[in-house]
């Protein structure tokens, strides 16, 4: 406990076994391969061998990979696999978890987020998050979508309205709720909750949007829809999304990234990932032969 | 190890087969059993509730009153109060008797009155028996026979002696209630300022001196007031003396059923009816008339009649300020307990203690209560703002128990009720609209103000809802802390500074302990009792049922549609 653990060195490429995964599950060290064209993407976010552990037990090992400026990232891997903690750490939710602690960095548009001086409220600000499940809060749909700014001290009525009806439009959501702007958000339905919950996070202008799985709790029409809308969010937006859904990830994403045991094992483009991986492993995962 | 598993043939495992198991697996007993226990609770509490409703409802109807005449040749006059079988035993058969409320008990001596059936001769309902409340010595029930002004015989016989009553007694109970008006109000301005002019003096005295100029023109100033107050006064007793003189012209004589003649002036009689000859409408009357001076008016006779007002208003002012009170507190410590305080074994160790106080009896609370706030805080008080009144008469203002003090004891006893709840209805706040507001930028403070607490609060009010419950119907700790068999001053009223948090009051629940245990006859008091005890019911109902219909108001508006 009262030692910090520190990143084992890398074991040299001779112990690896043919199979990486194999390798991870046997607690060892593996290089990610990271595709050359997300190297020539601008980054919004820089992830710098970030680690975390859960009291003994490590989650992330060592994640170095920048995520490109608006593009849609996807983060896929098995249950278990570290890519919900680490999107969590990403806006440092993980705070609240008692006994998290981490080492490394990351960097947003340069600033660092776990930097000693950093203001996590003013972070947080800049990036907004969309959940598992649809979390709209108990009031109404109008305040759902200002809640930040309304958090921010903005009073005026001009703005908010502004800025309630662009969210909204920018969710696919205003034609159906455009109407009823008072009611409380937890009469809608769950698609259109969740198209809220996006609402409410597109609303502060975040630098990166954050989806934890957000279609994993949504019908499949929801679903559809949810996904229309990130591909129209891409180029606008800069999206890191966790996804259980191999075809969701193929049909939205620009960047796939593949993570087993906490490991970053195989990162590129998406159609890259799907077709010609570098690594069989990858291949196998995301045909389903594994996973 | 697979394949073998599959392949082997298993030995067939022997059911257990038993009326036991049987009973257990079908368990309808147990649907018998459970529905039985909610049937009999059920039953209980509807039957008390009913009960005290019948019985409290029945108090002011006025019932017919019936001439009882006794093979002894004695004749009672009253109503029946209750029916009983005597069963049979070795040396007599089964006989039957009636409870007769028999009144006049300066003659009687006796509000009630035991009659066995075998010794009725005969049972009349004579036309002008006559039911008559007093100011003092309770129920008279007889026959009107004279009138008399200025003490000369002005109408015989029932029926003009009646109609004459009829006329003269509103007169005479507004100069009745003038005169009780300048008694109560009037002189009692007069007094509090003679008392504010007397602890200016030795207010006075205490800042500067006995014989500083101040303190001479603080003495001539009481001297002045003193005269003005004599004066007034004087002209109150004459107005007063006036005012009882031609009340007392008016009399009126009754007959009791043991032919005994009764002569009592009108401004002894509250009201007066004839059961007997009534048409429903006037039963009515009388019976709204009776609710009427119960909910409105100061009590008579020891608490046994006239009305409980001080004593609701008690009741509801003191649910009140407890409600103000424990509300903010017990929230303010629940949501420390729950979302600030990281969880360890202090934390565990306070959420026990806090379990454990509401267990603790009240009665301790009401002997905290006396101690610290009276004896303590109280005391400080009155040693640092009202020092001239315990120098000058030793009279405390807020060390002695009040108001305050009672309700800020009924404060703490339900603390832990609400922390409690409110524990409770914070962690049914799903984690996931917490990590919302964070994920949005909103601080801590800001998620539980905007996010956390109107979800919870729908269970917050619940806990509110019981503490406030429990509270309105506790004596114990009262009775050390403030509450008085009687104090018809409000603690509001309009003499400035219109609220007197500091003076003892009076409280229905303290009020049925008093009149149906400690009084003298408290036979006569027992309807009173069950209104008194089905009125507490109704405002405790009331009470909660205004805190249910809030907590439905901001539930619907966060009523949760799942898909």
């Amino acid at each position: 406990m009262s030692t910090r653990p520190t990143p084992q060195p890398a074991p040299s490429r001779a112990t690896f076994t043919d199979d990486r995964l194999v390798a991870v599950a046997a607690g060892m060290n593996v290089p990610s391969e990271v595709h050359p064209q997300v190297l020539g993407e601008t980054p919004v976010l820089e992830i710098d061998t970030f680690n975390l552990w859960y009291g003994q037990k490590q989650a992330l090992h060592g994640i170095t990979m920048p995520i490109p400026d608006r593009k849609v990232t996807a983060l896929v891997g098995p249950s278990g696999c570290g890519k919900s903690t680490l999107l969590r750490s990403v806006n440092r939710l993980n705070d609240l978890v008692q006994s998290v602690r981490i080492t490394g960095d990351m960097r947003l548009n340069g600033d660092s987020i776990y930097d000693r001086r950093t203001d996590v409220i003013e972070l947080r600000k800049r990036m907004g998050m969309v959940f598992q499940k649809p979390n709209p809060f108990p009031m109404s749909i109008y305040e759902n979508v200002v809640y930040a700014l309304r958090i921010d001290g903005e009073r005026n009525r001009g703005v908010l309205d502004e800025v309630c009806e662009r969210s909204l439009r920018g969710a696919a959501l205003w034609d159906e709720v455009k109407d009823r702007l008072a009611d409380s958000a937890l009469g809608l339905s769950g698609g259109q909750q969740q198209r809220l919950c996006i609402a409410r996070a597109i609303a502060a202008e975040p630098e990166v949007l954050l989806l934890d799985e957000p279609c994993s709790a949504l019908d499949p029409i929801a679903t559809g829809k949810v996904e229309d809308l990130i591909q129209e969010l891409r180029g606008t937006y800069s999206v890191l999304m966790v996804t259980h859904n191999m075809q969701q990830a193929s049909r939205t994403s620009d960047y796939t990234a593949f993570m087993y045991l906490g490991r970053l094992i195989e990162y590129g483009p998406t159609t890259e990932i799907f077709t010609k991986p570098i690594l069989r492993e990858t291949e196998a995962y995301v045909t389903g032969r594994f996973g | 190890m697979h394949s073998d598993f599959l392949t082997s043939t298993p030995r067939p495992r022997r059911r257990v087969r038993s009326g036991y198991t049987n009973l257990v697996s079908h368990g309808e007993p147990w649907v018998w059993l459970t529905a039985g226990s909610l049937a009999t609770a059920v039953l209980m509490i509807t039957g008390l509730l009913l009960f005290i409703t019948m019985r409290g409802l029945a108090t002011f109807w006025p019932l017919p009153l019936e001439e009882v005449r006794l093979a002894s040749d004695e004749v009672l006059l009253g109503e029946v109060a209750g029916l009983e079988t005597v069963p049979e035993s070795d040396d007599a058969p089964a006989t039957s008797r009636r409870l007769i409320r028999v009144a006049n008990y300066e003659l009687t001596g006796q509000h009630y009155a035991w009659v066995d059936d075998a010794d009725v001769v005969a049972v009349e309902f004579p036309r002008w028996a006559t039911a008559v409340e007093r100011l003092e010595g309770g129920r008279f029930h007889g026959i009107p026979l004279a009138f008399f002004v200025d003490g000369d015989l002005v109408a015989e016989g029932p029926d003009a002696t009646w109609k004459r009553f009829s006329e003269t007694h509103p007169e005479v109970r507004s100069r009745y209630a003038q005169a009780r008006s300048i008694d109560k109000h009037d002189r009692g301005r007069v007094q509090r300022d003679l008392r504010a002019a007397r602890l200016h003096v030795v207010q006075v005295e205490l800042d500067h001196g006995s014989d500083s100029s101040e303190h001479v023109a603080a003495i001539e100033a009481e001297a002045a007031i003193q005269s003005t107050a004599d004066e007034e006064v004087r002209r109150f007793d004459e107005q007063t003396a006036a005012l009882r003189d031609e009340n007392a012209r008016y009399e009126i004589a009754f007959q009791t059923a043991d032919g005994i003649e009764v002569r009592m002036p009108l401004s002894e009689i509250v009201r007066g009816w004839q059961p007997n000859s009534l048409t429903w409408a006037g039963k009515l009357s009388i019976y709204f008339a009776r609710w009427q001076e119960f909910l409105t008016d100061d009590p008579r006779e020891a608490n046994s009649a006239g009305g409980v007002f001080p004593a609701i208003w008690g009741t509801v002012a003191m649910t009140i300020i407890m409600a103000v009170f424990v509300a903010p507190f017990g929230v303010l410590a629940a949501l420390y307990l729950r979302e600030y305080a990281s969880s360890g074994p202090v934390t565990s160790a306070v959420r026990i203690a806090i379990n454990n106080l509401a267990g603790v009896p009240s009665i301790v609370y009401g002997a905290f209560g006396l101690g610290f706030f009276c004896y303590v805080l109280g005391a400080g008080i009155d040693e640092l703002f009202f020092e001239a009144s315990l120098v000058a008469d030793n009279q405390p203002v807020f060390g002695t128990g009040g108001l305050l003090w009672a309700s800020l004891t009924l404060a703490l006893l339900t603390l832990p009720v609400v922390i409690v709840a409110t524990e409770e209805a914070l962690a049914s706040v799903p984690n996931s609209m917490r990590e919302g507001s964070y994920a949005c930028g909103a601080g801590k403070w800001q998620t539980i103000r905007r996010i956390v607490l109107p979800r919870a609060l729908p269970g917050i009010m619940t806990g509110l809802i019981l503490a406030m419950a429990r509270g309105a119907g506790e004596v114990a700790p009262l009775m050390l802390v403030g509450v008085k068999k009687l104090a018809s001053d409000l603690p509001i009223d309009s003499v400035f500074p219109y609220v007197h948090p500091e003076r003892e009051f009076m409280h229905l629940a303290y009020l049925i302990y008093d009149v149906g245990f400690q009084s003298p006859n408290s036979q006569a008091a027992q309807p009173m009792v069950f209104t008194i005890t089905f009125l507490l019911v109704a405002i405790i109902a009331a009470l909660n049922l205004a805190a249910i219909w809030i907590r439905g108001r901001l539930r619907r508006r966060f009523e949760t549609q799942q898909f």
